[in-house]
């Protein structure tokens, strides 16, 4: 290991998860390695059962009993994998905190927003319930929601969904933590909310100095919050890049796929052209790339092995045999749209 | 909440006097003439004209619930047919009697139900989990005095450890919290507590089960609580459906079992109704059913107003 992976916020190797019942055993996750530095955002880009929500649990172990892990997994120095129960506690939501997709199922209905947020305070650090509910209103204040005190005493259900989430964010800063982990944020909310939310996230990032690891299908949110960006196909990443190389020059089949199959301004006038095929099926994976079967440029070396990862340039590695090909020519990009 | 209090208190008034109409109808709803157990053998027709103006019975229908709802309202509920003894004085103790027997039942039913509830709740599609919903279900399909008669014969007839009937040292007029008087207790409360103990063990389950698969647990583990903090949380969420399910419970063991009183020959409001039925005493069976019907209303009104202080979304709809 480098010097410089040792003094990663985060260090992820070969991580692997399965679900194990007993009817069946299926591969989510399959070899993931990935660093992130601290105050760094990462964004994991996939559609639904590409292991990119599971490769997000896995850092606090968030999971049913039937999930298999192995790898490697350190946050900040800490094991995770091998940490005991009682230790793992501590982490969670205080060394690292999760935001959930759906604010409204996410949090406790039959309990105030305040109570929620102090209860973690109360839980991680020795403070009275008096002094956790002060730096819950503080909390409410920082992540900009109105008539805080009012709020602080209100219950779920008498929120809108924007509020919702901001107090879902003031819950997951409670404890300062230094990994944040957001899982769809944005998904479940309106357009105009989404962007709100969005840019609450990336100024309290900058602000905060946390990193951060987003899960999305979105690429919108992609380019609007990541600096680097991890493509996630059947369960492998497939691409991993600054956001700006994903972007502008795309080299997986599949995250080139992604962009011809998105909406934005860069393609106003042209048709949509979607991926074809649908999403394999993870208890049956073909045994080359788990992407030959949709891919257009398959070749017969494709279905023998998954391909290994190749350098595209410095920081930008893909899983593609076609990789040196694709190096001469410039793919189709949001930054080259007429 | 002072006022969504108020308000659950008005709703209860037209389900009171509905109740009481339905009470006061049953008198002429039963088959045969009410006053036949008073009638003379071979009376003319003279007679029974003058008994049933006596009676009040010669006034149309609305007049003689009128003037029943007055004598009712002031605590005057009729004489007993049988014993001619005031009919409030009849019910008065025997719902007492019942209710010393329905909270020990209450008491060993729902601990028990919650218990295997959760158990079963938190082991969702495990072995443990049909093993508890198994024992649940045989609960609530056994027949309650089989299993009474079933008891008996085991503690107090061959083993001898435990009374057979009655209510002990006391008497039925006042049970007296001695040893004596609890051991009679235990036979018919454990009898009577099996059903309850079923249905709260499998609505606890299926509770505690489907709450545990919302959202909201996983960002409460997320946050780094431990599991009894959770647990908590759980709980408090699957509190008011279990309540109203309890209150149900609670009310329909206050009625009182006619068949589990009668097998333990408990002077409960069961055994009374039980007599009442077998002697025509129609004026008894009618107290006693008004009496038990506003046991049910109070009973949900607090059900009611309890799952407010659980789930704050109650109040607003």
């Amino acid at each position: 290991m480098t010097e410089a992976a040792q003094k990663s916020l985060v260090q992820v190797e070969h991580l692997k998860v399965r679900f194990v019942s007993r009817d069946m055993d299926v591969s989510v996750v399959n070899d993931v390695s990935f660093n992130l530095e601290r105050g760094e955002a990462l964004c994991l880009l996939g559609e639904s059962g590409s292991g990119k929500t599971v490769t997000l649990r896995s850092l606090i172990r968030l999971f049913p009993r039937t999930a298999r892990i192995g790898g490697r997994i350190h946050i900040d120095g800490i094991d995770v994998l091998n940490l005991p129960e009682r230790r793992l506690r501590q982490v969670r939501g205080s060394l690292v905190s999760m935001i959930f997709q759906e604010p409204m199922t996410a949090l406790d209905p039959v309990f105030t927003v305040g109570e929620q947020i102090a209860e973690t305070i109360v839980y991680h650090e020795d403070v009275s319930q008096a002094d956790a509910m002060k730096r819950a209103l503080e909390l409410m204040e920082l992540v900009q929601v109105p008539s805080a005190k009012r709020r602080l005493n209100a219950y779920p259900h008498e929120l809108s969904g924007g509020l919702r989430q901001r107090a879902m964010i003031a819950l997951a800063l409670a404890c300062r933590p230094k990994l944040l982990l957001a899982d769809e944020p944005t998904t479940a909310l309106d357009a105009t909310v989404q962007i709100q939310i969005l840019l609450l996230l990336r100024e309290l990032q900058r602000e905060l100095q946390m990193a951060t690891i987003f899960v999305t299908h979105d690429l919108g949110v992609a380019c609007e919050v990541a600096d680097r960006i991890a493509v996630m196909y059947a369960g492998r990443f497939v691409e991993t890049g600054t956001a700006v190389d994903v972007m502008t020059s795309p080299s997986h089949p599949y995250t080139e796929g992604l962009l011809h199959s998105t909406v934005h301004a860069g393609r106003r006038g042209q048709r949509l052209d979607p991926i074809p095929g649908s999403p394999p099926d993870l208890t049956d994976l073909p045994a080359g790339c788990a992407f030959s079967p949709r891919c257009t440029y398959v070749q017969d070396i494709c279905l023998a092995a998954p391909p290994e990862f190749r350098t595209r340039r410095q920081d930008h590695w893909v899983r593609c045999v076609r990789q040196p090909e694709l190096a001469n020519s410039e793919a189709p990009s949001l930054a080259n749209g007429p | 909440m002072a006022v969504y209090i108020l308000r659950r208190v008005i709703y209860t008034i037209p389900i009171a006097i509905g109740v009481s109409i339905v009470c006061f109808l049953l008198i002429h709803i039963a088959p045969g003439d009410p006053l036949s157990a008073v009638m003379p053998e071979g009376a003319s027709a003279a007679i029974i004209a003058q008994i049933r103006e006596a009676y009040g019975f010669d006034r149309p229908l609305p007049v003689q619930y009128l003037k029943w709802l007055g004598h009712v309202v002031t605590g005057d509920f009729g004489m007993s047919i049988t014993t001619r003894r005031p009919v409030l004085g009849e019910v008065l103790p025997a719902v007492a009697n019942t209710m010393i027997l329905a909270s020990t039942a209450v008491l060993f039913g729902f601990v028990t139900g919650c218990v295997l509830g959760i158990i079963a709740g938190y082991t969702a599609g495990s072995l443990t989990d049909r093993a508890v919903t198994a024992v649940a279900v045989t609960g609530v399909s056994i027949p309650h005095y089989w299993l009474g008669m079933v008891l008996v014969v085991i503690f107090a007839v061959n083993l001898g450890v435990l009374p057979a009937t009655g209510m002990g040292s006391g008497g039925s007029g006042n049970f007296a919290l001695d040893w004596a008087s609890l051991r009679s207790l235990i036979l018919p409360a454990i009898t009577l507590s099996v059903i309850p103990a079923g249905i709260i063990a499998r609505s606890v389950r299926a509770t505690i089960a489907e709450v545990r698969k919302h959202e909201f647990v996983q960002t409460l583990y997320a946050k780094g609580l431990p599991g009894s903090r959770v647990f908590v949380h759980v709980v408090k969420n699957a509190m008011p459906t279990v309540l109203a399910i309890m209150g149900l419970q609670l009310a329909q063991l206050l009625g009182g079992s006619i068949l589990v009183e009668t097998v333990f020959a408990w002077p409960g409001t069961g055994f009374l109704m039980n007599s009442a039925i077998f002697n025509r005493d129609l004026p008894i069976l009618q107290g006693t059913i008004l009496t038990l019907a506003m046991f049910f209303i109070v009973i949900n009104l607090l059900v009611d107003i309890a799952q407010t202080a659980f789930d704050p979304r109650i109040k607003r709809s």
